[in-house]
């Protein structure tokens, strides 16, 4: 049986690529999911023929059951809004899943030692890396999941905290190289898992605000290859390929991301970006100024020249098809109307390109920050949907705010801003916005489809 | 089983292979596809179904039922997002814009 199992794992391989090949292109993307998950179901179902396990199946299909439903059912309940969190969670679980083989392995080689010569020496190197990353990447996940989910809302910030970090992360090392080159005694490992653990819920907790997509990126890279360098310990090939490829893309994917909002990776990880807690914020000077849609649409009716800026409340409020419309009778009018993108706009880096795209916004007329950047200052109007840290000028002015150096949207620059918005709250890293309080800016209040509906009505009987 | 050396080219080449699938890809698929590799290392649960079939013990038992309980919900979670993400996500269905739009929350626009 072994070959048909060995073809089987070759096979998922094969199509695992293919998938994330056509997930790479928008009309292919569905076919894409679909067919890798038709390889892992191959896959899992092989797997019980697999010739090196012997017994336990009721204990497998317990697991399986109990997990996967979990995760079903969870997957299918969570709002369009939490799945950033929801991404972080299952993949914390494929980082946990891959300690825990190495965990096994390892307790496996200390009860026998003929198991290390059978194995060779590198696979235990690599299965010693692969707990490691695993490990960090379960309670990292872990940690980020509760920040995004509001279950965590405090940043936490402790003197030498790097120091200490660092400490930890020696400690974890060099246990991790005691036991590849000594012996893998099961009373190290537990210590070693332990420290690990202890780092990787260390490395996410002090960080927060919009550094977070970019976390869950990384922590995506590194359960990959995780899951790559147990699959060594294991021969498994579907492993190894699969593994690797997540971590080649989920690297490079944390980079572009990283490179997007101009903060190199070493600076989301320890210079801590919404963690300055308890710093006083300066006196606003001004007064948030309501307007109503009316007004706001005939202000946009007789300018020149329009931005529209969307973020996470747009998403919320799914309130792109109705933007779209109300961009359409704009043009019909003669108003130049263009999206400025920021790069992580929402909470996931693409997010409203999606949403924009789903409402059948072309292309040409969404720009990212860089190419939009200089224009805000001849603009006429810009509009704020749902939008808030990516447009707060703190970020240029007050080297105290947390958001402070983040690039953000020159809205501030422009002629008028009008803000849609729920209510009167800060944004997701809790800091005012001194947009709001500027004398050309003028706040509508309210649930953003449906104020864009009564300017679309108000622009129809102008 | 796959050893030593081999083992060695075949990480390289994957490697190669992931960066060239994501390095053509638009930014607007950045999140479904961070959310499809997501999934694709779900294949774990292969692994953590082979180490509890080799436990010996009773604590290595019960941690690769956790390996295998961990595995499951990494891949039946990252299919079950990734699929709704792109269902949402296709261009020509408007209607499914306001069963979204249920699923508004108290929490402030950033």
């Amino acid at each position: 049986m072994n070959w048909l199992v060995e073809t089987g794992y070759f096979a998922a391989a094969v199509v695992f690529i293919l998938g994330l090949k056509r997930m790479s292109h928008p009309s292919t993307a569905r076919s894409g999911i679909h067919w890798a998950g038709i390889a892992m179901v191959v896959a899992t179902l092989l797997t019980f023929l697999h010739p090196q396990i012997d017994g336990r199946y009721g204990l497998m299909l317990l697991a399986i059951v109990i997990g996967g439903g979990i995760a079903w059912y969870s997957g299918n309940k969570v709002e369009m809004t939490d799945m950033p969190q929801m991404i972080a969670i299952y993949n914390g679980m494929g980082g946990g899943a891959a300690a825990a083989i190495a965990a096994v392995e390892l307790m496996r080689m200390s009860d026998n030692p003929a198991l290390i010569e059978q194995h060779g020496s590198l696979a235990l190197w690599l299965g010693v890396l692969g707990a490691m990353i695993g490990a960090v990447a379960f309670s990292g996940s872990i940690v980020a999941w509760a920040k995004l989910d509001g279950r965590l809302k405090k940043a936490f910030n402790f003197p030498s905290q790097q120091l200490i970090n660092m400490i930890v992360l020696g400690l974890t090392v060099y246990l991790g190289i005691v036991i590849a080159a000594v012996e893998p005694s099961s009373s190290l490992v537990l210590v070693f898992f332990a420290l690990a653990l202890l780092f990787g819920a260390m490395l996410a907790l002090p960080i927060g605000g919009a550094d977070m997509p970019v976390i869950i990126s990384l922590f995506n890279a590194l359960t990959g290859l995780a899951v790559a360098m147990e699959g060594f310990v294991l021969g498994n090939a579907a492993m190894i390929i699969a593994g690797t490829v997540v971590g080649a893309a989920g690297t490079l994917l944390t980079q572009l991301m990283a490179k997007a909002m101009n903060r190199p990776i070493r600076n989301v990880l320890f210079k801590q970006f919404g963690g300055a807690s308890g710093v006083e914020q300066g006196e606003i000077e001004g007064s948030m100024k309501a307007s109503d849609p009316m007004d706001a649409a005939v202000q946009l009716a007789f300018a020149e020249r329009v931005i529209i800026v969307p973020g996470y409340g747009m998403a919320v409020a799914q309130a792109q098809h109705k933007v779209w419309e109300m961009v359409e009778l704009l043009g019909e009018r003669g108003v130049e109307v263009r999206f400025a993108i920021h790069p992580v706009a929402g909470r996931m880096p693409g997010h409203m390109n999606v949403l924009l795209a789903e409402a059948g916004v072309p292309y040409d007329m969404i720009a990212d920050l860089d190419e939009i950047n200089n224009d805000f200052e001849t603009t006429d109007v810009t509009l704020v949907i749902g939008a808030n840290d990516v447009v707060n000028p703190v970020a240029k002015n007050d080297a105290s705010s947390p958001l402070y150096g983040m690039p953000i949207l020159n809205a501030d620059q422009s002629r008028n801003v009008l803000v849609i918005k729920r209510g009167q709250g800060s944004g997701f890293s809790g800091v005012e916005n001194h947009l709001f309080y500027l004398d050309h800016t003028r706040m509508v209040y309210g649930d953003g489809q449906k104020v864009v509906g009564d300017m679309i009505t108000a622009l129809k009987t102008l | 089983m796959i050893e030593g050396l081999s083992a060695v080219y075949i990480l390289m080449l994957a490697a190669f292979v992931g960066y060239e699938v994501i390095s053509r890809v638009p930014v607007i698929l950045h999140t479904p596809l961070m959310s499809g590799s997501n999934f694709i290392h779900g294949i774990v649960l292969v692994g953590a179904m082979i180490a509890l079939g080799q436990a010996e013990t009773g604590m290595q038992q019960f941690i690769g039922f956790i390996a295998v309980l961990l595995g499951a919900g990494n891949a039946v979670g990252g299919y079950v997002v990734t699929e709704r993400m792109l269902e949402m996500f296709k261009t020509s269905d408007r209607s499914k814009g306001t069963d979204a739009a249920n699923g508004i929350n108290d929490k402030e626009a950033r």
